[in-house]
């Protein structure tokens, strides 16, 4: 690096308050610390995957604001005041979210590691078709979009699962797309 | 990542104030290409500024009948907001063909046109990049090119903007407004906002030190046809080889940006006056002085090809 980056400065701290699953948390961060991290190493919520901390395979998506995002690709002291949902406040053992169990049903997965992403993304997909969000596969951008196999194929594409269990993927998606149609 | 102090922004001016003032500062919103940037330590400011609780994030009506989209309002907001969709919607359409749904999410108006190159030199910090580091020299020149610019380029410098949005933005005319430092305002129209690389190619924009993006406007609409047709390695989450957004109205005239081919937007007046002679004579003037790579020539038929496709699909929409 140059000159300039080598005259390093310290460690920075800011504190943060959010709602993470329903319960109000504050911690005192690190400024580098990003959203991702924070859930997994000060939260314990490591339910929440990293997979390639750049914000291209999705293993990493939560809900801010009931909104998908890349977790890894946010700083935790940005989130003042929102509300974060991670898979482990979607459902429980005992009470699946219905994606949970669709997936279960489907058997859509194999290792498992991109499964949490997978099905925040999922629950987030049906909520933007439900609030007329367009996709590149949509074929009228003026019209309401439909939850069918292309659109819900290409809006999952920010969720890579190296095992390939795309075909189940769809099949629990589109079961909990039929439930709210 | 290297450390840095934080602030939250209260005001723009009051943003663009502290971006003049502290050293090595940088402004976040969406941070999906910053953070990135500076995990790989190619980006490694001493100050952030987050701007994410800024009042920048609406769309409003303009009184000359156009659009004012906010800084912050996100790339999904801007894709999915009505009258982009009726009646810009090659914006629209631009917007979902790029990156991720989760992404669309955070990603900002602002953010995707200051988003840098994905050139694989620029991301390799161990490959000598004249914008990365400016006077280390260039890998991409003699290296792998493919994806890289066959127009605009210069002798130090072949990486490409790689938005999609500011395609269509470039198609539509946009004005980018920004606050500087001293609190004045200014529209930059969109054509001169991004630089070519010349012999600086780490200077990117138009933008002067701590000058802040408040909006973008768009024009009062002017109908036709709006196709964004944007051609990849992979059919989603991929950045364009050749895009091309075009506005083609029923008589056959039009107007026809590029991107993926060169280090901005690409739009040349005199092939927009060619769309009624159809896509060669088009892409003749948009290519002139064209300098490809070995790797990356195939991209000057594809230009042809793909704006000859984009020219059918608005004949038969017509």
């Amino acid at each position: 690096m140059g000159a300039s980056a080598s005259l390093a400065i310290p460690p920075s701290t800011a504190t943060v308050s959010f709602e993470i699953n329903g319960k109000q948390r504050q911690l005192v961060l690190d400024t580098r610390t990003t959203l991702l991290d924070a859930l997994r190493e000060h939260l314990q919520l490591t339910g929440t995957k990293k997979g390639c901390d750049h914000g291209q395979c999705g293993a990493c998506t939560v809900l801010v604001n009931g909104v998908r995002i890349n977790s890894c690709l946010t700083l935790a002291v940005m989130h003042e005041e929102d509300k974060i949902t991670t898979i482990e406040g979607l459902g429980t053992p005992d009470a699946l979210h219905p994606m949970q169990a669709a997936f279960i049903k489907h058997d859509g997965f194999q290792c498992g590691y991109c499964t949490p992403g997978q099905i925040c993304s999922a629950v987030a997909v049906l909520g933007e078709i439900r609030s007329d969000i367009p996709s590149h596969v949509t074929a009228d951008i003026t019209a309401r979009p439909q939850a069918t196999d292309a659109e819900l194929r290409e809006r999952t594409s920010g969720n890579i699962c190296r095992c390939g269990a795309y075909s189940n993927i769809l099949e629990a998606i589109k079961e909990v797309a039929g439930e709210h149609a | 990542m290297k450390p840095f102090t934080f602030e939250r922004a209260t005001t723009p001016s009051a943003a663009a104030a502290a971006a003049a003032r502290v050293p090595d500062a940088k402004f976040i919103a969406g941070g999906t290409n910053l953070l990135d940037l500076m995990k790989l330590q190619i980006e490694a400011p001493a100050h952030i500024i987050d701007l994410t609780k800024l009042d920048l994030d609406r769309i409003e009506d303009t009184s000359d009948g156009g659009l004012r989209i906010g800084a912050l309002v996100t790339n999904t907001n801007v894709a999915a907001h009505g009258r982009v969709r009726r009646e810009y919607g090659v914006l629209s359409r631009a917007v979902v063909a790029g990156a991720s749904g989760q992404l669309r999410n955070k990603a900002t108006t602002a953010g995707n046109l200051l988003q840098r190159t994905r050139c694989p030199y620029f991301y390799d910090t161990n490959q000598p990049c004249n914008k990365r580091r400016p006077g280390s020299g260039c890998a991409a020149i003699g290296g792998v090119s493919r994806q890289l610019a066959v127009i605009g380029s210069s002798d130090v410098c072949i990486a490409t903007n790689p938005s999609d949005m500011a395609v269509a933005m470039r198609v539509l005319d946009a004005t980018v407004e920004t606050v500087r430092p001293d609190g004045s305002t200014r529209a930059i129209p969109i054509a001169d906002f991004h630089r070519l690389p010349g012999s600086t190619p780490h200077i990117e924009t138009a933008l002067t030190p701590g000058e802040l993006i408040t909006s973008v406007t768009l024009p009062k609409p002017i109908g036709g046809t709006h196709i964004y047709r944007k051609v990849r390695d992979r059919a989603s989450y991929a950045f364009a080889l050749v895009s091309v957004a075009a506005i083609i109205q029923p008589d056959g005239t039009g107007r026809v940006a590029a991107g993926g081919i060169a280090p901005k937007p690409w739009r040349v007046a005199a092939a927009d006056a060619e769309m009624p002679r159809g896509s060669k004579d088009v892409t003749t003037q948009l290519l002139a002085g064209a300098k490809p790579t070995p790797d990356n020539a195939f991209k000057l038929r594809l230009v042809e090809r793909t704006l000859a496709a984009v020219m059918a699909d608005a004949k038969a929409s017509a």
